[in-house]
């Protein structure tokens, strides 16, 4: 007969295995760097075992990690230390590079290198976003999700989470804009 | 699956829903349409891509050499120091002991003075005391002298 410790493992290994992909994806927008990325998603996941007993379930398992990744990943950026690096050791890879990843789709060319130019063009506009405005945006266009559960993750209430996603939007809109 | 998020509709199938509060051109949506699939296709390539077991950060050339550029001139700086920091302290102990020295021979010359002075006062008074002090036998001219001054 398995004990509580032994559930309680269990369970938390299959967290990990759900939502590791999502945590990771988010933490890869965020900071456009797949080490950072893969080196934050497993603090976030270390952080959760130790305060797992903690966990009450009061929202999902999901917006509780993603919570924790989104502190994380603030607290790596407002480090000062790692601020002064950040101009000289970060491994970001650039604009081009990233908007270089597109789904694998029946696409024409003259499509693909649309679909391109657009993706670079939101790059771009992401990078000009302030860290709320990019979480934000992130979560809610890259992660899809709700409105509320942004608000829980992020600590924001509803109103300020749509504040923050308009400018966002504005933003993305005037590159676009731009573009034409 | 869907775990988290628009509970299965994605930004595509849901139109012109609302975003934020307020709807999305066709342009828009199709930028994010466009975005949110790249962010997913490089997760996926860079969660499956294969990595080593201890992976290390690329570091340029330049930095290693500023490196041990600046770990030498520390420790130069070090050593150096701990040097002048012992010469130092050395001519301090050596100021420290010629002022002693010197003090020590005002002391002498100061007692030696004083010392000097008691005997030429001691002298002195000897030789008021017996100048003053006449032989019996020249008494009467002792008197005499008095008496002519």
């Amino acid at each position: 007969m398995a004990t509580a410790e032994e559930i309680a493992a269990e369970q938390f290994a299959d967290v990990v295995t759900r939502h590791r992909p999502q945590i990771y994806r988010f933490l890869l927008s965020s900071t456009r760097d797949p080490d950072l990325a893969e080196t934050l998603t497993q603090d976030c996941f270390l952080k959760a075992h130790r305060n797992w007993s903690g966990f009450r379930g009061d929202s999902s398992a999901m917006t509780w990690l993603m919570r924790i990744a989104i502190n994380l990943q603030k607290d790596h950026w407002r480090n000062r230390r790692m601020q002064f690096w950040r101009k000289t050791q970060t491994n970001s890879v650039d604009l081009d590079e990233a908007s270089d990843w597109l789904a694998s789709g029946e696409k024409s060319v003259e499509q693909k290198m649309m679909a391109r130019e657009r993706v670079g063009q939101v790059w771009k506009a992401v990078e000009g976003l302030s860290e709320r405005q990019r979480t934000v945006f992130l979560l809610r266009f890259v992660e899809e999700a709700e409105l509320s559960e942004i608000a829980q993750a992020t600590g924001l209430s509803e109103g300020t989470v749509k504040a923050h996603l308009s400018r966002a939007l504005f933003k993305v809109r005037a590159e676009l804009g731009g573009r034409r | 699956m869907k775990i988290w998020g628009f509970k299965g509709k994605t930004a595509e199938e849901r139109g012109t829903e609302e975003a934020a509060g307020e709807p999305l051109d066709a342009e828009l949506r199709q930028a994010l349409g466009d975005f949110r699939l790249a962010v997913h296709a490089w997760s996926e390539a860079a969660l499956s891509r294969p990595r080593p077991a201890l992976a290390r950060r690329h570091r340029p050339a330049w930095r290693l050499a500023a490196a041990w550029t600046c770990s030498a001139i520390l420790v130069a700086a070090g050593v150096s120091g701990g040097g002048f920091y012992q010469h130092r302290q050395e001519q301090i102990k050596q100021v420290a002991a010629a002022q002693a020295r010197q003090a020590e021979q005002q002391r002498v010359v100061a007692v030696r003075r004083v010392q000097a002075r008691e005997e030429e006062d001691l002298l002195a008074k000897v030789d008021s005391d017996v100048s003053r002090e006449v032989p019996v036998a020249m008494e009467p001219l002792a008197r005499l002298m008095d008496e002519g001054e």
